[in-house]
Order: structure tokens, then sequence, then C-alpha cells
């Protein structure tokens, strides 16, 4: 006869002296946990709930401008400065994390229409309504700077005067020109006082101008005349324009697929666009209840956050059809820049009422050092609660988010509207002849045409 | 060597098909004579051999996968579709690697009993194991005799190191079975029917005469539950932290015990009955009645969920199979049935006594009557219950309960004249997983675990039969309207029904052939009545619908006198 039978030993299971850990024995089966998706579910609830609880995504304001910001850029090299710049031509450095002005930049004698950074870092670009750019040196030493005087100021290192007022400036991400943009699209070296190239396709005004992060000679800007078009500076001749229905604020490049940008537009949705196909957008991101005033990308390629009219700051998937979070604050008026700061952290805002506001771009996101544990608990967290977000109860807490009256009204108006025209022309095509009347999908609907 | 031949024809079908079978179960290695001496071992290639652990993965796998991957064939959604493929390529991964780590997680092995050359395991008796055990284990081997205090039942902690064992006549004791200790004993001077631990060892609750009380480690009484009557049997969910009660007058009441909420109070209305088993997988409360019928409830509904005839006469007792698929009954007609909780079918019947049923972690039955006890095992994993093991205690014994201990090859065994403890190889999970339930656990552990299985307390809801469904997709029952030729053709089935129906034979110059035509022209018009009902309620509204709009009907001058339908 064989026999064994399970006998345990104390000292195998427990520990031998008080300073060492506590052992832990796994036992992955199911058979040994009863209702695992039951488990599972409150578990999502309650992280949910606990989500809401921690959701503080305001950590602070930036005061010192004296009138409304316009423009901000962010330094490639140093996770810690912002660039803004506003209306009275002031041009300040900002250090994110006391929320300070380390520099100013004083020059421009209009309004400072827009700011980029070169690619080392150490020269800042800027364009103002005064028909001139300017190129300011920015050292390590000056952001460094702990020592915060406010009349902290340099002198630029080259100041260029050109024909008309400017609109837009973007450096290229890895070379020495930048671009500018205004009655037409100039391209300069940071050597030379004259452009190096011009660019004009269509009579009209170019609001706005972006490198491509992939293709350093790809550049797309929007015009006032509702078009995108895309320039191919080798080819030093214009390559593709689309023109919407309405006009477009903003364009951003996605750093992770840099074949895809997103387009912030007048009529309040976002789209985006594959740069190859421009005759149908992949994705329309709708939420916003006013024009869509700039968009910037997160470093991941996977969320953009923009800023409207609308007074509120959202931030969405890259394929999301639907905004996952919206900032608003009341004294925060017509947001006009956003930047998401390099490491995908923080989300910046500038907007009419002259404050440069930082949040976070995780609302429920603990700051500081985070212990292994911690982490991963959020992470074992954050996944439970997608698994089961489709949920009913679970549904109703993660979407839940308090709106603006004025939002609130405005967006359900919108629907309204929207629910309506969708009404009516299912009433046309049920009473019509089938197949004489096509519905365009929302992709193709806002583009009028695309030119070679 | 040689065998007679009568050995060989008394083989067991099932033993002959275990040989041929090369698969062999990782977790039990519960093997029976098969004719042969140990050292002749089956020829075993080395093709042979990789297949086998190459099943072994694959059952393994299986058993992490928990269930069949879903269908994504009538997902129309491409971006979902994608999404959901890459989702199910990883659980099948995650699947994988959990199986592969097993031999490295796992320290223990299982406990087996083989009988070697033509002894039988269910002859083996208790002290000849207990020669072959190391001390420890023989240690666990006893018997308490306490014979003036009453049959005893017991309980267990859910990670088997504390037991409660209840006396009739008021004896409540509490032994750390580890050292074997006697924490705490009290006599509460009344009559206790039952005895059940809550969530830890800090707090059981016994149903005393009049009401069921919970008490403290130390003895102290913290709560005494008025409300519930005085109650025959306790159980205690673990998940749910309601402790589910039947009392004399057969209701059943499900409590809170976290904030002492009553949740349920149903009149079960079947009478009174003293047999209930919770069952661990999906918590279900289910009750065996005098009528034979078992039904189960769940604390959101006043109607049972399930209500099967089981057996002819009342139900003696009640089992539930971990896995929470097998149940198995007994009558007084002194057979056990094992019952597949999915098809609701009995798969095996089997010719025995039974006061007391009790599955173990790994699907022993034990089942005992009188002074003896029987434990069954299904061999190679498929379900068909055989004699593993026997054990009669001395002859005044009555069995009143058995009671698998967790993660060990314990039985314990509750009787008239106290409690006892029997050796069981391979009955118990051999590892156990701290997080879920830890033997060897300090009061720091059991803090924080309480604290932790209190955040993941759910709510009464989610208790259903099938607990896999949360979360899953409700598809809507779309009805459909039966076509004419469906309605047509139920009146055809309907008449020949009515048409085949036999009377009576009436006697007395009543049987006239007139009357049986008009008996039956009668019948017929019966059974299409409905039918035709149903046509001239169709006919009605239809004409009701045309009616609407008169005014396109009527001319002009007329249409002041059409009646003006109400806005």
């Amino acid at each position: 006869m064989k026999v064994k039978v399970i006998s345990r030993s104390t000292d195998e299971f427990t520990r031998e002296r008080s300073q060492d850990l506590q052992r832990v024995f796994r036992n992955f089966d199911p058979s040994l946990r009863s209702q695992e998706k039951a488990v599972e579910y409150v578990r999502a609830l309650n992280a949910a709930k606990l989500d809401k609880i921690f959701a503080r995504p305001f950590i602070g304001a930036m005061d010192g401008h004296r009138d409304s910001i316009k423009c901000m850029a962010k330094n490639p090299n140093y996770l810690k400065a912002i660039f803004s710049g506003s209306d009275d031509g002031d041009i300040r450095l900002w250090d994110i994390a006391s929320r300070r002005t380390v520099c100013q930049f004083p020059g421009h004698q209009g309004a400072v229409q827009g700011l980029t950074v070169s690619t080392d870092g150490s020269v800042l670009v800027s364009c103002g309504s005064d028909c001139t750019v300017r190129l300011w040196n920015v050292s390590d030493a000056n952001l460094a700077d702990s020592d915060y005087l406010s009349d902290n100021s340099s002198k630029p290192q080259a100041v260029y005067i050109w024909k008309n007022a400017f609109r837009a400036v973007d450096h290229q991400w890895d070379g020495d020109l930048f671009a500018t943009a205004g009655a037409q699209v100039d391209i300069w070296n940071h050597n030379r006082s004259q452009p190096v190239n011009t660019f004009d396709w269509g009579s009209d005004t170019t609001i706005s101008i972006r490198f491509n992060p992939g293709e350093p000679n790809i550049l797309a800007t929007s015009a006032n005349d509702r078009s995108i078009t895309l320039y191919d500076l080798r080819m030093s001749s214009p390559a593709r324009k689309v023109i919407m229905r309405t006009k477009t604020n903003s364009i951003a490049w996605n750093p992770m697929e840099p074949m895809n940008f997103t387009a912030a537009n007048e009529d309040c949705n976002c789209y985006s666009y594959d740069a190859r196909k421009l005759e149908e957008a992949k994705c329309v991101h709708k939420d916003h209840v006013s024009a869509v005033m700039d968009i910037d990308f997160s470093p991941t390629g996977r969320e953009f956050v923009t800023g409207s009219y609308d007074r509120t700051v959202r931030i969405f998937q890259y394929n999301g059809g639907h905004s996952q979070e919206i900032y608003h604050t009341k004294r925060m008026q017509r947001v006009f820049c956003v930047k998401y700061s390099c490491d995908a952290s923080y989300v910046i805002s500038g907007s009419d009422d002259t404050n440069l506001r930082l949040w976070k771009a995780k609302a429920s996101e603990q700051l500081g050092v985070v212990l292994p544990r911690e982490r991963k608990k959020h992470e074992y967290l954050e996944a439970v609660k997608n698994r089961y977000k489709h949920l009913p109860e679970v549904k109703r807490i993660v979407r839940h988010r308090h709106l603006p009256k004025p939002v609130y009204k405005a967006a359900n108006l919108r629907r309204t509207m929207i629910e309506a025209e969708r009404r009516k022309e299912q009433r046309r095509k049920a009473h019509s002849a089938p197949g004489s009347i096509v519905t365009e999908p929302v992709r193709k609907r806002r583009i009028i045409k695309e030119v070679e | 060597m040689k065998f007679p031949m009568k050995w060989a024809v008394s083989l067991h079908r099932q033993f002959a098909a275990s040989i041929l079978k090369f698969q062999q179960p990782n977790f039990t290695r519960l093997r029976l004579s098969r004719g042969l001496s140990s050292k002749a071992k089956p020829p075993v290639t080395m093709g042979a051999k990789k297949e086998n652990s190459d099943d072994e993965m694959d059952e393994k796998v299986k058993k992490y996968l928990r269930g069949d991957a879903a269908n994504l064939e009538g997902v129309k959604d491409k971006k979902l579709k994608g999404q959901l493929a890459v989702r199910e390529d990883l659980y099948g991964k995650s699947a994988k690697t959990a199986a592969k780590i097993e031999k490295w997680l796992l320290p223990s092995e299982g406990g087996y009993l083989e009988a070697e050359g033509i002894e039988k395991t269910w002859r083996i008796k208790q002290e000849s194991i207990a020669r072959e055990v190391d001390i420890l284990s023989s240690r666990n081997q006893y018997d308490i005799v306490l014979p003036e205090l009453g049959p005893y039942t017991l309980d267990f902690t859910s990670n088997g190191r504390y037991m409660a064992a209840a006396g009739r006549k008021g004896h409540l004791a509490i032994v750390d079975m580890k050292t074997l200790n006697l924490i705490k004993e009290i006599q509460v001077r009344e009559t206790v029917r039952d005895v059940a631990y809550l969530h830890n060892e800090l707090f059981f609750a016994a149903a005393q005469k009049k009401y069921p009380y919970i008490y403290n480690r130390e003895g102290t009484e913290l709560h005494c539950l008025k409300e519930h009557g005085p109650v025959l049997r306790l159980q205690f969910l673990k998940n749910h932290f309601l402790l589910a009660s039947i009392n004399k007058f057969g209701q059943l009441r499900y409590q809170d015990v976290t904030m002492g909420e009553m949740i349920g109070n149903f009149r079960t209305g079947l009478g009174r009955t003293d047999v209930m088993q919770v069952n661990p997988f999906n918590g279900v409360v289910a009750l065996g009645h005098s009528s034979g019928t078992v039904t189960m409830w769940k604390p959101t509904s006043s109607v049972p969920l399930v209500k099967m005839l089981c057996h002819p006469g009342p139900v003696s007792s009640l089992a539930f199979h971990p896995n929470g698929h097998l149940m198995a009954t007994s009558g007084r007609e002194n057979k056990i049935k094992i019952w597949d909780l999915r098809k609701f079918e009995v798969i095996q019947t089997l010719p025995c006594h039974a006061k007391t049923l009790n599955f173990s972690q790994k699907g022993l039955l034990a089942a005992g009557t009188g002074s003896f006890i029987q434990i069954l095992a299904d061999f190679s994993g498929s379900q068909n219950y055989s004699s593993y093991m026997t054990h009669s205690m001395a002859k005044g014994y009555q069995v009143g309960k058995v009671l698998f201990r967790p993660y060990e090859d314990i039985l314990g065994i509750g009787h008239s004249m106290g409690w006892s403890s029997i050796l069981i190889p391979g009955s118990g999970e051999p590892n156990f997983d701290s997080w879920v339930a830890n033997p060897f656990e300090t009061s720091k552990q059991r803090r924080e675990k309480e604290v932790h299985s209190l955040l993941d307390k759910l709510p009464p809801e989610t208790i259903m039969l099938d607990p896999t469904k949360v979360g899953t997709v409700r598809v809507p029952q779309k009805k459909e309207k039966p076509t004419k030729k469906d309605i047509e053709a139920e009146m055809e089935a309907a008449i020949e029904t009515a048409k085949g129906t036999e009377f009576k034979k009436k006697t007395k110059g009543r049987n006239k052939p007139s009357k049986r035509a008009t008996k039956r022209r009668e019948m017929i018009d019966k059974a299409k009545r409905p039918f035709l009902e149903q046509q001239t309620q169709e006919r009605e509204t239809s004409r009701k619908k045309q009616k609407t709009n008169p005014e396109t009907e009527m001319p002009k001058s007329l249409q002041r006198f059409v009646r003006q339908k109400a806005t």
C-alpha cells in the first residue's frame, strides 16, 4: 500500500525571523475562487467612484501677462519650461514647477502671433503682427535660473522685418529651417534676414502652420479660405489641398503616427486626416460647442488636447469620437492656445483672461513619487474599470462630468438641431425613390473637394 | 507474472480503460489495483510520454482559460472586432503562462492512496494508514468522546485552521486544529442545533433554542438575532457576508452581518426542513424538503429559482461539489443521486445509505449513516463515483455530520458521542493561495484580509444560477408573430386532437348515436373557438384602422357630419 497525506511543516510556510518578509504562496487555480466576475465588477464600480473622488485636475494658474495669451511654445530639451506670448507683445518664459516667470523677452510692438523653439532648444523664434520675426537666445543658464527677478529680460539675437504681418510660425523638428505663415508661407533660415523660399497657393491668409515630426520637409498649413494645404520643401511647390466647409484654426501632427494629423475646425469639431488620403477624414471628434481654437498632441500619440472658444479645454483619444475629459473654470475665459507637456502628464492652457493654467492630463492621477505597489494597484484598478465600463452603473459614474451651464445648454441645443436635421433627412429618404438620396458619412460631409 | 484468469475477468471495465489511457490527471493520483504488481508498468514509449505532457498542458491551459473564447463572427464593427481579437489573444497567452509556471509556483503535491496486490482501497483501515504516515499526520486521527453533551456538529473556517464544535446540550468549543489547542469552550445551557463560522475565526454563530446568537472568539455573546426565530440550520455566504438561516416554521432568512440588515425573509411554504446547503460556486442556498423536492433560493426573490423533485421520500441530505456543477442528494430510500446542475439531470445513482453528505475540495464525496462512513471518488476525472474508502466507528456512535477540512486530507466527523477525525488521502487541495485562504495566517494578515474582503463584498443581487453571466450581453428576445399558415396549422392540430378524444361509454339507454355525434361536434367547435375569436378580433382592429380617416372617403358636403376624433 502506498499512501501519502498532505502534511505541511510550519517552518516551510512561515518566516524564520521577524525581519524577514512574510511568505506568500500563490495558486491561480480558478476553482479556488468563486464568483470572480462579480468581484471584478464590484472592484470596477469602486474604482470608478474613487476616480471621481480623486479627480482634481487643476493645479494652478500662472499670472503675469497683461493681455490675452495668443500663443505658447514648448522647449523640446527642457521639460520644466514654457514660453508664452500675449497680445501686447510680451513674451515670457515660465518655470512650470514653481509657476513663475523666469525671464521676459520684450521687444515686439504689436501682438505676438506665433512662438516656436529651434530643434536644439537654444533659439526662440517669435513672430508678430508688427511684421517682424525675432530670434532670441535661450541658454541653459537662463532656464535653470533660480533667482526669479521679474525684470529679468534679454535682448534679441536677431530681428528680421518683412513685408506683411505674420500669423504663425513653426520650426522643423529636425533641421534649421523655420516657416512663417501670413499672407504667404515663407521658409527662413536662422542666419538669413530674408526668407529662403516662399509658397503661395490661393490668395488668402494662412493662419496656422505645422511641420511634420517624422518627415522634416513636409508641413501643413491652414488658410482663411477654409483649406488645409500640405507643402513639401523639396519639391518647392505645394503638394495637396483640401477645402472644407469651415475654416481650420489649428493643425497638429500625431508624433507617433506622423502621417496623421488632426485639424481643429471652426465648426466645433476636430477632423483627423491621413495625409496620404485627404478625400475622407479618418475620424471626426465632436464635443465642443464653439469654435476649436488650438490643438496639441500628447507625446504618446494616444491623446490630444483642444482648447475652444467656449471656455473649455477637452482631452480626446486619438481615435475617439467624443471627449474623455473636460476642464473648465469660472475664471477661465476663451481658450486660445493649449499645449501638452513633453512628459504627457500636464496640459497647459492659455486664455483670454491673461492667465496660463496648468492642469493634470489624467484628472485623478497621483502626482509625485508613486511606490511600485501603489502604481500596480492603480494600473489594476484602471484595467478592471476599463473592462466593465460599458455596464450601466459603472458607465454612469465614469461618464459623469459637471458642465458649466452655458456649455450644457449649448450642447443640448446643438443636439436637438442635429437630431432634427437627421430626422428630416431620414424622412426625405423614406419618402423618395430608394437610392435617389445618398447620405454621405460625416467624415466626408464637411469636405468640399480635394485639389492636387 | 501469470495471474489467474478469474482476476482478469473480474477486472472492472473502468480499470482496463485506465490502463490503456495514457492521460493522467496531474493533481490526484488515486489509482486502484489493476491486478498487476506495481513493478510491471504498462509499456510507455517516448512519443507517448510527450503526448502525455502535451495533454496535461492542454488540460491545465483549459482550466485557466475559464471557458470558450468568444465568437467574433457576428461582430460587424471592424474596430471592435479588432480590439476583441487582441483581447482574446492576450487571454490565451496568460492562460498558457499560468499553466507553465504552475510547476514552479505550487510547492506541494496532493495526497494519494494506492493499494497493492490484491488489496482494495476500501478495505484499508485507518490504523494501517496511520502506521505508514508521518507522526504529524497521524496526530490528526483521533476520537474525542464526550458522551453526555449530545450529538455534535462541526464547522471549519475557510482556511481549515479553526474548528467550532457544538454539542446539542449546549456545549460550544473552538479548537485550533494546527496545535490541537482548545481555545475556548462555553456552556450556553440551551439546545444548540447548529454552529457556523462567519468570515474568520473571530466570529461564529450558534443556532440556539429560541434564536441564533453570534459569539466572539472569547465566548462573549455579541448579538442575539431575534428576528430569525428558532433556527434549525445556519449557513454563511462568504463573498456576500450573508448569514442564511432556516427555522422551525420553514422561513428562510438572509441577514447581512456587516451592517445587520435583514436582506430577505421568505416563507418557503414547504414545511419544516433541516437540510440546507450553500452552493459555493454561485452563492445559491438549496433546501431539501420532506416532499422530496430541492428548492434553490436567492436573497432577492421570494420565489425559489429552481424546484426539482429529487427523491420519492424526504431528502435527508444535500451536498455541492466546489466546482458548482455537481450536487449529491440522498433520500430515505437509500439512494444517493448525483445531479448535473447545468442540465438538472441525474448523472449517477448509487445504492448507498447517507444521512449526511459532504464533498471535499478535490471532489471526493463522504457519505455517513449510523456508525459507518463511506468515501466515494471519481477516478480519472469522469464523473463516475465509486467506492474509495470506508470507515466504521464503534457501534453506538451515530454520525451526525461529516465535514472535510479545507486544504488538508482530513475528514471531521461529528457524532452522538463527540467528534472524530480520520485521514482521507487525496481529499484536500495541497496548494493554498495566501490571498484566498491562508492556514498559517498571522493576526496582521487576518486583519488585512478582513478589510480587503469587506471592500470586495458583493451585493446580494449578484447571486444567480450562472455567475459567469455578469458583464455579458443580454440578447433581446424577439417575439415572432405566428404567420397565417402557422395559425391554420395550429387550428388543424387542435381539431385533430378534439376528434380523437374518447368519450365515456354511457349505459342505461343514454348512449344514443345521435347524442354521441352532437357531442363530437361540440368538442370540435370548442377547439375551433379560440382561433375564430382571434380572427374576429383582428378583423375588428383592421376595420377600426380603416375607419380612422373617413374624411378622405366622405364627400365634402358631408364632412361636417364626420365624428371628430378627440385630439
